[in-house]
């Protein structure tokens, strides 16, 4: 449903990233490793259409994504930093936060539904209440990826969200993220950029490995 | 036969040796400042000067394209300033501080030049046309750069925050909405301000020359009282004109924020971008 065709960026005359073809399909897992700098925070900002391109286009469902179309498109196909942007006030002030965005108008803000995702974290209501210079950078994660989850996207795009976090913070975010594919394991898809082979391992079906700025290899879990 | 004392130099020259107390002030205290004293004595003698010796000439002549010239000259200089005082810079910063500078205040200095001094000869006046447009360039100058600087800085430091709305679905005006109007509302806090205590605090300089001229006071009231709502409309004018242009120059039409084109001054000599 999402595909990246012929992905080209640069800085100058240097190429950051060049003729990078992603495709991620419903129900798709995908891993995305390599190292510092070889360019996997850009390509999953270029699948968001966070940044220009100077070559390539962003397809979704078959067709280029452009103008007016984008913000909807960015709705389905959800990208979040690795370091989260939490407004200040509470939780639960950043969730509802979310609908005044014209693209999710329609929705409203489900506090039953929030609860029942924090219970899967050991969690009650009184989270919803925590300001955010009193959450932990795991807390944090979770506030950022849960504000994401609400809307219902059908892509996570999501950049090291454990780099920072303790290892019981990144099985909170791992399970959450779990969870979120199997309420639609058909329609739904991530791809999730990390530095752990086994974090890889866990959180995904397929792995793609960057370098220099190129996709080099595509490996199948299950043919290891 | 004017009525208020015309001053030879030698009397101005008396005046100016009230630059003594500032000498002594910092040969006492050893503020080392004699040298910057001086040249500000001396800058302020010259520039003036030129300045009156300029405006005697172009009073004289009365011709609209001099007038127009001068103007254009002015405002030129106003909109290099205000992009000046900015510590970042992005392609098209210096065009578009040009416009909002000289849209904003062209647009009052003719409104009033116009439509409220109805009974002056021509429009191109140089008595009213010249100082009416040097006030409102010379107090709209503040907001405006404020208004851009405040933008630029807010959009740097903010920028997760204003991808993480980006990325959530919202649109290039939702992201950047906060910062514009943060940027906005900060460029119109000064002469808010001296709206606030106009009178009270202050004299303002030129309602202070009036009435030096010898005109009444409730004459140059109402002259200062023209002079801060044009002040004030430029203001908001000019910053809401130099953000939006700013927010159109660094937001795609594809809703992406081009943070890579803001650029601190020290590094804008660097590689050329995007």
């Amino acid at each position: 449903m999402l595909e990246g065709v012929d992905i080209g960026r640069k800085d100058g005359q240097r190429w950051l990233l060049r003729h990078v073809h992603v495709r991620v399909s419903p129900g798709d897992r995908v891993a995305l490793v390599g190292p510092t700098g070889s360019g996997k925070t850009l390509l999953l900002r270029a699948l968001a259409m966070l940044d220009r391109l100077d070559e390539g286009t962003v397809r979704w469902k078959g067709k280029d994504v452009h103008g007016d179309a984008v913000p909807l498109f960015r709705s389905r196909c959800v990208y979040l930093h690795q370091q989260p942007a939490l407004l200040e006030g509470t939780v639960e002030e950043n969730w509802r936060a979310v609908y005044q965005l014209a693209v999710h108008r329609q929705r409203r803000y489900d506090r039953t539904r929030m609860l029942q995702w924090l219970n899967l974290l050991s969690r009650d209501a009184s989270f919803l209440i925590k300001r955010l210079n009193t959450l932990s950078g795991g807390e944090q994660q979770i506030t950022a990826l849960l504000r994401a989850i609400q809307i219902d996207p059908e892509v996570l795009l999501l950049d090291e969200p454990t780099s920072a976090l303790d290892p019981q913070a990144t099985r909170d975010v791992e399970l959450l993220v779990q969870r979120w594919i199997e309420e639609a394991p058909a329609e739904r898809a991530l791809v999730w950029v990390t530095h752990d082979a086994r974090q890889a391992q866990r959180v995904a079906d397929r792995t793609l490995r960057m370098k220099e700025g190129q996709l080099v290899e595509e490996t199948d879990a299950e043919l290891r | 036969m004017p009525n208020y004392v015309e001053l030879t130099y030698g009397q101005v020259a008396l005046a100016a040796l009230l630059i003594v107390v500032n000498g002594a002030v910092s040969i006492m205290l050893q503020l080392k400042m004699e040298r910057l004293l001086a040249i500000a004595a001396l800058r302020t003698i010259v520039q003036l000067l030129l300045v009156g010796w300029v405006l005697e000439w172009v009073f004289g002549l009365e011709a609209w394209y001099v007038v127009m010239a001068l103007a254009c000259l002015m405002t030129a200089i106003a909109g290099a300033t205000a992009v000046r005082r900015n510590e970042h810079r992005y392609p098209g910063i210096w065009i578009n501080t040009l416009i909002s500078v000289w849209v904003s205040s062209w647009f009052v200095t003719g409104y009033v030049l116009l439509a409220v001094l109805q009974e002056i000869q021509h429009w191109y006046q140089p008595q009213y046309a010249i100082p009416l447009l040097g006030m409102v360039l010379g107090n709209t100058l503040n907001g405006i750069s404020i208004g851009l600087s405040t933008l630029t800085e807010s959009l740097v430091t903010r920028r997760r925050e204003v991808e993480t709305w980006l990325s959530l679905g919202g649109t290039r005006w939702e992201a950047a909405r906060r910062p514009i109007q943060h940027a906005v509302r900060t460029g119109m806090i000064p002469i808010i301000n001296s709206m606030m205590v106009v009178g009270v605090v202050s004299l303002p300089g030129m309602m202070t020359g009036q009435l030096v001229s010898g005109m009444s006071p409730i004459e140059a009231v109402k002259y200062q009282i023209v002079i801060m709502f044009m002040v004030a409309s430029a203001t908001a004018l000019g910053t809401v004109g130099v953000v939006l242009l700013a927010f159109l120059r660094l937001f795609s039409a594809d809703h992406q924020f081009l943070a890579s084109r803001i650029r601190r001054l020290a590094d804008t000599r660097a590689t050329p971008h995007n």
